[in-house]
């Protein structure tokens, strides 16, 4: 009987082997996951799961007894260690070795952690990644404690409206010169920094965290501006690397993140990868997307490969951030973009922002707008553009907007 | 308690399964393995991915659909303007004990 075994068991691992199982699969199939509990979602750890408005057994996927009766052997608190990628073996943390007629690499990412030499190690200094990392800072969330947080992306921004809700004191640094530089415009960044002043969070723009130290029974902040902060704890919002490791000594190709092709095939024959971790070809460029959407997506189209599929994956990427009473939806990929277009939504505390390279929409962030986003996402699939000048006019409905004649394929 | 539900797929078959109130439709859907039921954002009303017709019968049961749920479902696979709804909008209680949903041909 055939066996594919599929490493890691977050939102892609899981994906892919109910996948396999949803295709008719029917050999043996194991899912190794190096955490100690079964697939969960991520997304609400920074969200509803801190602010205790998403219990543990809702966090889960699926409810452990799913994986049984899908045949799927998950193997949770197990490393993999080495991986041969000649023979397929693949050998565990807890002694074993299993040799596999196919592979899925599905490890995810991993949270960059402060250096030591910063006062990384220092205790009170989190990451937000994992059920662990939340868990164990759910102590610390109590009101009237101090927190710094350093980054201004959006899992750094989305605890930082969870602690502002829980009654905390909030000071966020970003060295860069404005929050969401990497993935976000201007117009939206400044939209959410004033959101967070709104709830009395400090936003520190241009401004760095040099070094930690304890302090009594507190941590002090030194910043690059020079200042001081005193404060209780800190959470490391720095972005994530790719969990790489076990491929790399494998051999596998390696260009940020495991490098497949459209089929998700790796370098090596029989191996796969797919979600965080891999990096797949997307219109001329390779990319690498963190995100709950392509790791399912990928996982999916991974599987339909494994079982002697050949349907390119094709991503459409999308990304949701909830922070406070406000709901960003994002479209597209905004990379390469020159212009922006401003479009105010129908409600009060609405808007979208529209991003073109040329006369092409590539993007859409939008706030507390779904209308918006749908169209946005509805155009982007469809390789459609509006004309930008109609766009800003908010007495052209959305239903209605004239769109750019298509290019030539 | 535990609630009742049944699940017809777009080739017709019924699947019925319980789930304990006060989780929502999508993630009894979820726990049941339902096809068809894709739910990517995890019940954060972002996607529209998770969309079901309600029976007639017990759509007037349900509390009314919240603003961006109607947003999102107006650009849903073939949408009912009475009967569509976001399964993970819906949370389960004890009247919609026996409730009958239809899943849509395919979602977005």
């Amino acid at each position: 009987m055939s066996h594919i075994v599929v490493i890691g068991a977050g939102q892609a691992g899981s994906a892919l082997a109910v996948k396999l199982r949803a295709l008719g699969f029917d050999g043996k199939l194991s899912l190794y996951g190096a955490e100690p509990v079964a697939p969960y979602q991520r997304p609400p750890l920074s969200k509803k799961y801190m602010l205790g408005e998403l219990q543990l057994d809702r966090l889960f996927l699926r409810p452990e007894s799913f994986y049984a009766d899908q045949g799927i052997e998950l193997i949770t608190g197990t490393q993999v260690t080495a991986l041969d990628p000649g023979d397929r073996t693949v050998f565990l943390s807890n002694g074993t070795k299993v040799q596999a007629d196919q592979i899925a690499l599905t490890t995810g990412a991993e949270p960059i952690r402060l250096p030591a030499a910063m006062g990384g190690d220092l205790p009170g200094v989190y990451t937000m990644r994992s059920l662990a990392d939340a868990d164990a800072m759910a102590q610390e969330f109590d009101l009237g404690r101090r927190v710094l947080i350093v980054g201004g992306g959006y899992v750094g921004l989305e605890a930082a409206a969870v602690a502002a809700k829980r009654g905390l004191v909030v000071t966020l640094v970003e060295m860069a010169p404005r929050i969401l530089a990497r993935v976000a415009a201007t117009e939206t960044a400044a939209w959410i920094k004033a959101m967070h002043a709104g709830h009395g969070v400090d936003i520190r723009e241009g401004c760095g965290l040099k070094v930690l130290k304890q302090s009594g029974g507190a941590l002090n902040a030194t910043l690059s501006d020079g200042t001081d902060l005193s404060i209780d704890f800190v959470i490391c919002g720095i972005g994530v690397r790719p969990s790489v490791a076990l491929a790399d000594a494998a051999g596998l190709e390696i260009d940020n993140g495991i490098k497949v092709d459209a089929l998700g095939r790796t370098s090596h024959a029989g191996i796969f990868a797919a979600g965080d971790c891999a990096s797949f070809p997307w219109k001329g460029q390779r990319i690498r997307l963190e995100s709950v959407p392509n790791a399912i997506d990928q996982a999916e189209a991974t599987a339909a490969t494994m079982l002697g599929g050949d349907q390119p994956y094709v991503a459409q990427p999308w990304f949701w951030s909830d922070q406070y009473d406000t709901k960003l939806q994002i479209a597209g990929l905004n990379t390469g973009y020159d212009r922006v277009i401003v479009r105010p939504g129908d409600k009060p505390g609405s808007q979208s922002h529209w991003y073109f390279r040329g006369p092409d929409l590539l993007a859409v962030d939008a706030m507390n707008d779904p209308r918006a986003y749908m169209t946005g996402k509805r155009l982007i699939e469809a390789g459609q553009s509006p004309l930008a000048a109609a766009l800003a006019d908010p007495a052209v409905t959305l239903r209605s907007l004239p769109l750019a004649a298509q290019k030539a394929a | 308690m535990m609630i009742k539900l049944s699940f017809v797929t777009s080739d017709g078959q019924e699947i019925t399964t319980t789930a304990r109130a006060g989780i929502s439709l999508m993630e009894a859907a979820r726990a049941a393995n339902i096809p068809g039921i894709l739910a990517e954002c995890g019940g954060a009303c972002s996607c529209s991915t998770c969309h079901v017709y309600v029976d007639r019968d017990w759509i007037g049961k349900l509390p009314g659909k919240a603003e961006d749920e109607a947003d999102l479902l107006d650009f849903a696979f073939e949408p009912d303007e009475e009967t569509s709804r976001l399964s993970c909008q819906v949370t389960l209680t004890p009247e919609l004990d026996g409730m009958r949903v239809m899943v849509p041909e395919r979602q977005g």
